[in-house]
């Protein structure tokens, strides 16, 4: 089923009661997610992605705006009868209750024409509990299972009552590093398997790029950028996104447009066509160097680090933000550690412009 | 969601409310009219006027002075002494592994029998009788010494066993919270005092008794409260007529003003009641006052 | 290491004399009720021990006094003023813990402020206002007053509070109602607490007097405190202190068996939230 966000506000009393003014969560947040797919959620913390998922879930009534379910509008329906199901970040397993009794707990609740036989609701627990592969602990108790075990029974019970929309809340930072890799994979599987509309909540880029359909970026409250992860990091829209996708982050140097060439501090490192001169930040991945004898950009070397199967080198300019950058360069290219200069060139399709005052990108074509 | 709430919240509150206001506010206010309405005739309900005579009355009726003496000693003796003494008992019960369990279920059945009943096995115990000195004065005399009627016999012996029961109904909690308060003390602060050298005694003054002081501060004050409102262990042990055996205490002074032998005077009863509240309330204060300044360094 | 062994040796005396002074008289108790009256009475030293135990003073207990009244009527009142006293208390926690509502805040510190009124300075009124209603020597005189416990309600709020806001959440999105909720989530999940307070309560019904005293003086409404004073003052025609003992000790024995069975979680409960009286 389609999700359609229509301009959602928001906005929460202060905190602080003296204070009058309200805090504005989210704010006019218009977006269309597409039947079926699996939607990551994605932004620092505090940027009101919580908030969303709770609008649609409907825990929380926004302050402006629709929330629809398909065509049918569901912004005034209690949370039981949108059809959602949630799972929480730190999973809200009802701890003096089995696995089982966690899962069928959802089917208990219902009443009059849905109620279902106890032998019913055993049989679709069960059954539910197969699908998430831990039909071998129905009987203990989520006090006795791992973090990735209780999370699995935490989508069981979410997707026991066969949710139109499945939500999830940061669900893999309470998971170490090897379990997170696992269980994000189980989740695809768990989505593909039964085709629910998915979206999930993180701040973990990494996270929402390896197993999204689809990423939301938002900052503040406001939604930034919609579309498939690989897009969003070749083509990010502001500096926000670009600095937030990727990890190393995109370096950022001060920079400027003079005569149809792009100027790193004194370096004139690219061509630029269709652009008057101006000042802009220059937005480069880290992996979009090449160390030549010849290279434009002229940096001092600080360090060169092999991790495993990637050498990156640790350059100084005084144009780039905190003084110093890290590229990712192949190995055999590499410079000498003990250099304490190296010339980079900068790939064009790993530039972006932004403009200085509203960091938003600027559109044009860069060239060597 | 705040405003669906509302009403429900306050339907699950109604019973507790409802209860509350009849059972705890109303009378709060009301035993203070009472305390001032002179001259009150509890069958017919009629008082001359307002006034401060119940108190008045109350500060020299020598049974009173009496109750507020046995108050006061029974508070003094008892409270230092059973603090100390469960102080002593918790250290040497954390000290030990082998049979730890069995003492400390021990010491604790005092708080779970009807002091009443166990009162009276007390009684018995103390008292001499024409056919039997009692065990107490058995074991008195076998070490030499002379017997005594520690149940109608002299003041300070009635006195003895009061302090004596008092001490042994208050302390099983007492140690009971000095234990679990002393098995709080991180290990590592013994551990280093250990490496350090750190004598026992030392240890003891300067890392346990620190650690543990904001618990004694609590058994201290609550100690006061309660041996202040000390009634039901001296019916005990001397019977409802604590006027006659010389042994009546504030609240028992209270009680007897309200529906005892000499009863039927709520407004007496109210006046006592509220000089009793006061006493506590100033002492607790000075508790805390004093402690706020001998902890303040520590905390 | 000398040193050790002669202090471990003083603690397991000191603690052994203790030990000892807080058996003797449940020790002497028992004995004192299986003695023989006229052997009892004929003992200028008392023994301590008896050759030829009888279960007579406990026949005298149930027959010359209501031993039997007492006990129901406290059993009774016991399982009433508990039951009714946790329903209360769970509900007003829940409401405090679980619910928004206007004036929340204010009404719990006023609830607060109670807790620092002593029994004493409200009892005088109560008395009346139950005599007034014409409830004295009545059930209802006697547990009214009881069901109530600002502190209870307090040390509920607190448990309740520690669970998570998002199982709230989670059962909401499971179509779960308020009431629901805290039947079928909060209160197993607190059961320990509510264990704990149901413990307290039952320990202080048992051995409530002062309020009993007020408001009966008809023995058929005489709790087991009332009844041994009144045992003491009036019972069995001449002072039969063996038959006395047995009442004493059959008063003792439901708390005493429920202890030893329980012994473990009734301290760890009173440690965390008990103070007596």
């Amino acid at each position: 089923m389609k999700v359609v966000l229509s301009h959602l506000t928001k906005r929460f009393p202060n905190r602080n009661k003296k204070i009058k003014t309200e805090v504005t969560a989210v704010s006019d947040f218009d977006i269309e997610i597409p039947d079926g797919k699996l939607i990551g959620l994605l932004g620092p913390s505090g940027c009101g992605k919580s908030t969303i998922l709770n609008l649609i879930s409907g825990l929380e009534q926004p302050s402006e705006g629709r929330v629809y379910f398909g065509d049918e509008d569901v912004t005034e329906l209690p949370p039981e009868k949108r059809g959602i199901g949630l799972v929480f970040q730190n999973y809200a397993l009802y701890p003096h209750l089995t696995v089982l009794q966690n899962i069928m707990f959802p089917l208990e609740n219902l009443k009059g024409e849905e109620k279902m036989s106890k032998e019913a609701i055993r049989a679709k627990a069960v059954e539910t509990a197969k699908l998430v592969q831990i039909e071998d602990y129905l009987d203990r108790k989520p006090s006795e299972l791992s973090g990735g075990q209780q999370q699995r029974v935490a989508i069981a019970r979410a997707l026991v009552k066969r949710p139109n929309v499945l939500l999830l809340d940061e669900p893999l930072s309470n998971l170490d590093a090897r379990l997170r890799l696992q269980t994000r994979e189980e989740i695809k599987r768990i989505q593909k398997e039964t085709g629910v509309t998915t979206i999930f909540v993180t701040h973990d880029q990494d996270e929402a790029m390896s197993i999204s359909d689809y990423i939301i970026v938002m900052k503040a409250g406001i939604l930034q950028q919609v579309g498939r992860p690989q897009d969003v990091y070749d083509d990010p829209c502001n500096l926000f996104v670009a600095k937030f996708l990727g990890v190393p982050p995109v370096n950022v140097f001060d920079g400027m447009v003079r005569n149809g060439r792009l100027f790193i501090g004194e370096n004139d490192v690219l061509g630029v066509s269709g652009l008057k001169d101006c000042d802009v930040y220059v937005g480069v991945r880290p992996e979009g160097y090449l160390v030549e004898e010849d290279g434009l950009l002229k940096c001092g070397l600080r360090s060169v680090e092999v991790q495993g199967r990637d050498t990156s080198i640790i350059a100084t300019n005084a144009a780039a933000e905190g003084g110093s950058f890290r590229a990712i360069v192949i190995a055999e290219y590499a410079p000498d550690p003990k250099a304490d200069k190296v010339n980079l060139n900068i790939k064009p399709n790993k530039v972006y412009l932004f403009d200085r005052d509203t960091e938003e990108r600027i559109s044009c074509s860069v060239s060597r | 969601m705040l405003s669906k709430n509302n009403k429900k919240a306050w339907l699950y509150l109604l019973p507790a409310l409802i209860l509350l206001l009849l059972f705890m506010v109303y009378p709060l206010i009301d035993v203070f009219i009472y305390s001032f309405e002179e001259g009150y005739n509890s069958a017919s309900g009629v008082f001359f006027g307002y006034g401060g005579y119940n108190y008045s009355y109350v500060l020299h009726d020598p049974y009173f002075l009496q109750a507020v003496r046995n108050t006061f000693i029974i508070v003094i003796i008892t409270v230092p002494l059973s603090t100390a003494f469960a102080l002593l008992i918790s250290l040497g019960l954390s000290s030990i592994k082998k049979l730890k369990e069995l003492y400390q279920t021990v010491f604790f059945l005092p708080y779970v029998t009807n002091t009443l009943a166990v009162g009276l096995v007390f009684m018995i115990l103390f008292r001499k009788t024409a056919y039997t000195d009692g065990l107490v004065n058995l074991l008195i005399t076998f070490f030499g010494g002379e017997t005594v009627d520690f149940i109608q016999g002299p003041y300070w012996a009635k006195m003895f066993v009061m302090c004596f029961y008092t001490i042994w109904v208050v302390l099983p909690f007492k140690i009971l919270i000095l234990t679990s308060a002393l098995a709080s003390v991180p290990q590592e602060y013994y551990n280093a005092a250990k490496i350090d050298g750190t004598s026992k005694w030392r240890t003891f003054t300067k890392i346990t008794l620190p650690y543990i002081s904001p618990m004694i501060l609590y058994l201290v004050i609550t100690g006061f409260i309660g041996a202040f409102k000390a009634y039901s262990d001296e019916v005990a042990l001397f019977g409802t007529d604590l006027n006659g055996a010389g042994m009546n205490t504030i609240v028992g002074y209270v009680y007897d003003m309200l529906y005892g032998n000499s009863g039927g005077f709520p407004s007496y009863a109210s006046a006592a009641a509220i000089i009793l509240f006061a006493i506590v309330l100033t002492i607790t204060v000075i508790n805390l006052m004093v402690s706020g300044k001998n902890t303040a360094n520590i905390g | 290491m000398k040193e050790n062994k002669v202090l471990k040796t003083l603690t397991y005396v000191m603690l052994s004399l203790w030990g000892l002074m807080v058996i003797f008289p449940f020790y002497w108790m028992l004995l004192t009720s299986v003695k023989d009256y006229g052997a009892y009475n004929a003992e200028r030293i008392p023994k301590f021990f008896t050759a030829s135990p009888t279960i007579e003073n406990y026949i005298h207990a149930f027959t010359e006094v209501p031993l039997a009244r007492y006990f129901a009527n406290t059993v009774l009142f016991t399982l009433i003023t508990t039951f009714v006293m946790v329903a209360v208390t769970v509900l007003a926690a829940f409401a405090f813990s679980r619910l928004n509502f206007r004036g929340k805040n204010l009404l719990f510190t006023g609830f607060l402020a109670l807790m620092m009124i002593p029994n004493e300075l409200v009892i005088i009124t109560n008395f009346q206002t139950v005599t007034s209603w014409g409830l004295r020597n009545t059930f209802a005189g006697l547990i009214l007053p009881s069901i109530t416990s600002v502190f209870y309600i307090y040390l509920l709020k607190e448990n309740f509070e520690q669970i998570p806001d998002t199982l709230y959440s989670a059962a909401k999105v499971d179509g779960c109602s308020d009431l629901h909720y805290l039947t079928r989530v909060m209160i197993p999940i607190c059961k320990p607490t509510i264990v704990t307070v149901v413990i307290l309560k039952v320990i202080e019904c048992w051995n409530s007097y002062v309020w009993p005293r007020l408001i009966t003086d008809n023995s058929l409404y005489f709790l087991v405190s009332n009844g041994i004073q009144e045992i003491r003052e009036n019972g069995f025609g001449r002072e039969n202190i063996p038959a006395m003992m047995a009442a004493v000790v059959v008063i003792s024995l439901p708390l005493i068996v429920l202890f030893l069975i329980f012994h473990k979680k009734i301290m760890e409960g009173v440690s965390r939230g008990g103070t007596k009286g």
